[in-house]
């Protein structure tokens, strides 16, 4: 139980059927018969299949994938937006799947909050009683709720639009009232689905920036949803690939980048800009006998130290503490651009 | 010929035996139920006839400028209203006034809460489906006669028929608007641990309102679309002026009658769907339609 309760979220073997019969399609999919089979024999779509991903606390936990690729149902089980055909579900070691009614209400009213690709926003209110929602639906009062709202409309910068209608704001105003809205929940587990999709790409990357802002300071347990491989760089801790349903790939997103071990992986990493996916600490030389004129953190990524090989042959890596933990040269960099396969020990 | 398959003699005696015996031993029952609403259409009436006709003119002129911020709506009713008491038909307007509030009032009763089960019950909505249907299609008439033999003339039938006819496109509009409600707010919704009832209050109906205002529109207008075929079973008002214009051959007292009915038709419907177009800009569908 204890090895549970480590995991803020854990998705143990989640299989979800769509159709009337979705036992038989199951027995079929355990037969190893492909998602498009199953389909095609049965009528049956399969959302996602035999998933199992952990999430630890304060992780920012990707699930990247295509369109159709089973991303949004397998948020929505965390919560039980949707039932799996098969699987377990635990969030903080409890069982999701075991709870009554009134529990899975209450586990959603008070433990998880949600930000949707579509905002999701009530369009007869105004900004602040959106924000409030979710402490109104969990009995707050009033005076107690617009408050907390009030503090988190001015942290996400929409201070002044408190009484306007949500359809008056903009996309990434909307999505920045879906933010609030969640945040005001104070849960330590926030599920993103493909919340920053609908934005406009320049706006997207501010609100990316945003959020690890703000993740740094509060240090919730994100599980975020995206089809955007260089946005699951960005901000992931770790990274799960979907693909019709299953997870083909997990773990670090350097380790992702240099070493892709399925064929549909590969084809992300191929367009990606590996220069800003790769932390120097992955690939530098451990090295540390040599000094070194100039250094670089070890939460560096290439992109970071490239325009410093023009002055220098090798950059020294230091951690947090300013201790050097290895050095790094252009040579080295540009091998794992060109993507020679971990080429050099990894760091710390 | 199509040739006699059955004898729809026997059909029709049954039919008609079958209602003779309702009216015998339920007809006072069905009778003491409508009751009550007769009690409110005479209150109603009582109640409007009792207020002093500036204070109508004052009322409806300022609701019409509530609904749309503009004058024009408010001379039209008031230029109308002039009319209808210049021309001798204030009382006459009154009671088709009350007859409709008082069909419309009941068929919101009824209807919302029909529209709401039908919204929420897949097997609920088929069954109702064809019955609407039937209510829409079938001409009033036809019910009329069975609900005139149970109710006895007067205005009890009169109101039951305009209800009849009057609440279908509440229903389905109320339906329709529960179940159009953007999926993606009421996952939302559910997402943050809400009971049924909150959403369907807190949500449902009120991203509903806007069509269902349009419901009640047309519930009004379908009631004032009846009042001619009212008044032929003991209903008063225009409609009855209207009538006796025709037994009598008197052109201008139908003509003027009808006229009444057309502004009573042009005051409410315009009210009505300017404060529908409110609400629909507060939430924003006006430009998702666009
Ligand atoms: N309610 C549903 N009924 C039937 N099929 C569904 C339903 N929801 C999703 N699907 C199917 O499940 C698959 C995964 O969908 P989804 O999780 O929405 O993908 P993503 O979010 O990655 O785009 C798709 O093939 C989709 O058509
Ligand atoms: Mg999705």
């Amino acid at each position: 139980m204890s090895q549970r309760e480590k995991y803020a979220i854990e998705i143990k073997n989640v299989t979800k059927i769509f159709g009337p019969d979705p036992q038989s399609a199951l027995d079929l999919l355990k037969k190893g018969k492909s998602k498009a089979k199953v389909q095609a024999e049965t009528g049956h779509v399969v959302g996602i299949n035999d998933v199992s991903i952990h999430v630890e606390p304060g992780q920012v936990y990707v699930v990247m994938g295509l369109s159709g690729s089973g991303k949004s149902t397998l948020i929505r089980h965390v919560i039980r937006l949707i039932d799996p055909t098969s699987g377990e579900i635990y969030v903080h070691g409890t069982d999701v799947l075991g709870m009554s009614l009134p529990e899975l209400r209450e586990f959603r009213r008070t433990r998880i909050a949600m930000v949707f690709q579509k905002f999701g926003l009530l369009p007869h209110r105004s900004v602040i009683d959106n924000v409030a929602y979710g402490l109104e639906v969990r009995g707050i009062g009033k005076q107690e709720r617009r408050m907390a709202a009030q503090r988190w409309i001015d942290t996400v910068g929409l201070s002044g639009y408190e009484e306007s209608q949500p359809h008056h704001l903009s996309g990434g105003q909307q999505q920045r009232v879906g933010l609030a809205r969640a945040l005001s929940m104070d849960t330590d587990i926030i599920l993103m689905d493909e919340a920053f999709s609908a934005l406009d790409p320049l706006i997207r990357s501010g609100m990316q920036d945003e959020l690890l802002k703000l993740q740094a300071e509060l240090n919730k347990t994100i599980l975020f949803i995206t089809h955007d491989f260089d946005e699951a760089l960005k901000i992931g801790n770790r990274i799960a690939i979907l693909n019709d349903g299953a997870v083909v790939q997990e773990g670090r997103p350097e380790d992702i980048v240099l070493n892709p071990t399925d064929p549909h992986v590969e084809q992300f990493v191929a367009d990606v800009n590996k220069a800003r996916a790769i932390h120097v600490h992955t690939i530098m030389d451990v090295d540390v006998s040599e000094s070194c004129e100039f250094s670089v953190p070890d939460t560096a990524r290439c992109e970071d130290v490239l325009p410093l090989f023009a002055d220098h042959e090798w950059v020294g890596v230091v951690d947090s503490e300013g201790n050097r933990v290895g050095r790094i040269s252009a040579r080295r960099v540009i091998k794992a651009l060109a993507r020679y396969h971990k080429a050099v020990t990894t760091g710390p | 010929m199509f040739p006699d398959v059955i004898d729809t003699k026997i059909l029709r005696f049954w039919v008609d035996d079958g209602l003779t015996w309702v009216v015998r031993y339920w007809g006072d029952g069905f009778e003491a139920a409508a009751y009550p609403l007769l009690q409110l259409l005479i209150s109603i009436e009582r109640f409007l006839l009792w207020l002093p006709w500036w204070f109508i003119i004052v009322l409806l002129v300022g609701l019409a400028w509530l609904s749309t911020r503009n004058w024009k709506l408010p001379a039209v009713v008031f230029v109308g209203l002039l009319f209808l008491g210049v021309m001798d038909l204030w009382e006459d307007s009154i009671k088709t006034m009350a007859l409709m509030i008082t069909a419309t009032l009941t068929a919101i009763a009824i209807s919302l809460p029909v529209g709401i089960v039908m919204s929420r019950s897949q097997p609920f909505r088929r069954i109702m489906m064809p019955v609407l249907d039937l209510m829409q299609t079938l001409p009033s008439f036809v019910y009329l006669i069975p609900v005139v033999m149970i109710f006895g003339p007067g205005k009890i039938p009169a109101l039951i028929a305009t209800i009849i006819y009057a609440s279908p496109p509440l229903v389905r509009l109320t339906d329709l608007g529960i179940r159009m409600v953007d999926p993606a707010v009421m996952e939302a919704s559910r997402a943050f641990g809400t009971t049924p009832r909150q959403r369907l209050l807190g949500v449902q109906i009120p991203l509903a309102l806007p069509t269902i205002l349009a419901g009640v529109n047309q519930t009004t207008m379908m009631a004032l679309a009846m009042v001619v075929i009212a008044s032929m079973i003991g209903a008063g008002g225009l409609g009855y002026q209207v009538l006796q214009g025709i037994g009598r051959l008197e052109v201008s007292r139908g003509l003027f009658a009808g006229l009444g009915i057309v502004v009573l038709a042009i005051i409410f419907d315009r009210i009505s769907q300017s404060f529908g177009k409110q609400l629909q800009a507060r939430i924003g569908m006006a430009e998702k339609r666009t």
